[in-house]
């Protein structure tokens, strides 16, 4: 009988940036089989929604993803948008673009940072962190945030991007070009970057459909799917771009769509910028009196992929129903696929190349008692529950081998 | 293909089944069927058509319990949502897990949320708070006065 060794990654733990528990069942240095417990980022968005306006919403759903902050209130826009049957002006189709592109680069930046950093190539993450840092400051310019913007609402944008603005953004668009020519040198062509990542967690075209897998994750398996393309918003049937896709399925192909991704990326930005400086300021929002009954799906592509939301409006001020589903909540799932048969080594870049977003997949709800108001769970029950479980997981990883 | 044409096709295969058929503002459907028929729709639309399974959307509302499954055709920007009504008193559906894994946490999720029973899931583990909720309370489901 072969007995395995049990080796957690999470809840806490150095190499994620968020609490999540990965138990990886191991024969030797080999992963035999992976579970993962979730849980601990609950906050009952979902529910939360239905008790807040439309446009309060707005600033709800923004802070479900930290990183790509922008992608649930562009899909809720588009879902509500349907919902009212308007079509908003063409400024704030542009500004919106430029706004889902510069986070798209921010996060891909971010993530060849880290995807360096679980390799052990801290080199590549100071680089590309830094080059993550001034475009940062151009939202921090354009929209007084680093991140959580707050530029959409229901029919249109809350603020413009001024001509005097437009230069600054063009001139980054040429020095992030350089800093990526440099990046992607430096990553495609490092014979220890090829023996990490290249037939590394492989997932092929049929797991990426049985696992309705999405964006950069499907996109390199040679699944061509890409919400801006397929089912267009915003500006993006306004520009030229193309869809980057690659075959091989592993880690190296997630990287080279995604460091490809940002130069198109960029190329949708400086269009954008041509279009805003043609068309008038101004007149970057349209009044939207009430939102009626009616059912909305709203999509965006956000860096990890599609994102989905289903609005149920039943003429009242808050949605009847709000169902959110982010790109992490099928692409983590993969790893059944991607993990298994890996070295325990190989088994956390695998991981860590969906993007895994575990706030994104993760959105529950705090429970009242209706006949009595009060809650089913208070606070001091839960640092009960906290420590109860602490001890369960102490003892029974204490059991294992 | 347009939506309409991608609906007459379903409709044509599967007139028995279908209730009710809302065609929406732009690439949207929502088609009503009976909730025995969902495994044989949705082999239909992932296997024969190329649909892919976004994610499905339960509802508690004075009807009973209402789920939306949605699926998307990608190469034409289409998305169908399969729609079903399910008893009040006791909800329960085939699940879609042993056709696609994508369906499997959903699934999971709406079993812990909402209560309902998805009959020959692989695994109806509760996805979000093991071990740390309350046994058959269901968070998502409203009192109706």
């Amino acid at each position: 009988m072969s007995r395995k060794t049990l080796i957690p990654i999470g809840p806490y733990h150095p190499l994620q940036e968020e609490p999540e528990l990965f138990k990886l069942y191991c024969d030797g240095e080999i992963v035999r089989d992976i579970k993962w417990e979730t849980g601990y980022n609950h906050r009952g968005i979902e529910k939360l929604s239905e008790s807040k306006s439309y446009d309060q919403v707005f600033f709800l759903v923004e802070r479900i993803c930290g990183i790509c902050s922008t992608s649930h209130p562009f899909a809720f826009a588009n879902a509500v948008e349907e919902i009212v049957g308007v079509e908003i002006t063409d400024r704030s189709k542009y500004i919106r673009s430029v706004i889902g592109e510069l986070e798209r680069i921010h996060s891909h930046l971010l993530w060849v940072g880290l995807a360096g950093h679980f390799l052990g190539y801290n080199t590549v993450f100071m680089w590309a962190w830094k080059y993550r840092e001034p475009i940062l400051d151009l939202f921090e310019m354009i929209t007084g945030n680093r991140n959580s913007y707050a530029m959409f609402k229901v029919g249109g944008v809350r603020r413009d991007i001024e001509k005097s603005k437009i230069p600054a953004i063009r001139k980054e668009m040429g020095v992030i070009r350089k800093k990526l020519d440099l990046l992607t040198g430096a990553v495609m062509d490092d014979p220890v970057i090829h023996a990490r990542t290249k037939g590394v967690g492989i997932l092929t075209r049929q797991d990426v459909i049985d696992y309705a897998a999405v964006g950069p994750t499907a996109r390199a398996s040679g699944v061509d799917i890409d919400v801006r393309r397929d089912d267009p918003y915003a500006a993006y049937p306004l520009v030229n771009w193309k869809v980057i896709t690659a075959e091989a399925g592993d880690v190296f192909a997630k990287a080279e769509v995604r460091l490809l991704e940002m130069y198109e990326s960029a190329s949708i930005i400086e269009q954008c910028l041509d279009a805003l400086e043609k068309l008038e300021e101004g007149n970057i929002a349209l009044k939207i009196n009430e939102i009626p009954a009616g059912i909305g799906t709203g999509r965006a592509e956000a860096p990890r992929g599609e994102v989905f939301h289903f609005v149920v409006s039943d003429g009242s001020n808050s949605p009847a129903r709000h169902k959110i589903r982010a790109p992490s909540y099928t692409n983590i799932a993969t790893f059944k696929k991607s993990c298994i048969g890996q070295t325990i080594a190989d088994a956390t870049i695998s991981l860590a190349a969906v993007d895994p977003c575990y706030c994104c997949t993760e959105r529950m709800a705090a429970a009242y008692d209706n006949s009595s108001g009060e809650k089913i769970l208070n606070a001091n029950e839960l640092i009960e529950i906290s420590m109860k479980r602490t001890n369960e997981i102490r003892k029974s990883e204490a059991g294992h081998e | 293909m347009d939506t309409e044409a991608a609906i007459n096709k379903l409709t044509g295969k599967f007139i028995d089944e279908i209730a009710e058929v809302t065609l929406q503002k732009g690439r949207r459907a929502i088609v009503t069927i009976r909730h025995t028929a969902l495994l044989s729709l949705s082999e239909y639309l992932f296997k024969s058509e190329g649909f892919r399974f976004i994610i499905a959307s339960a509802m508690h509302t004075r009807r009973g319990f209402e789920i939306y499954y949605h699926f998307s055709l990608d190469a034409d920007g289409i998305i169908l949502s399969l729609h079903v009504i399910l008893d009040r008193e006791k909800p329960h559906i085939e699940s879609l897990s042993n056709m696609f894994s994508a369906s499997n946490w959903i699934e999971r999720e709406m079993h812990e949320l909402f209560g309902i029973d998805f009959l020959h899931h692989p695994n109806q583990e509760k996805l979000l708070s093991e071990g740390n909720w309350a046994e058959g309370v269901y968070p998502y489901r409203k009192e109706f006065k």
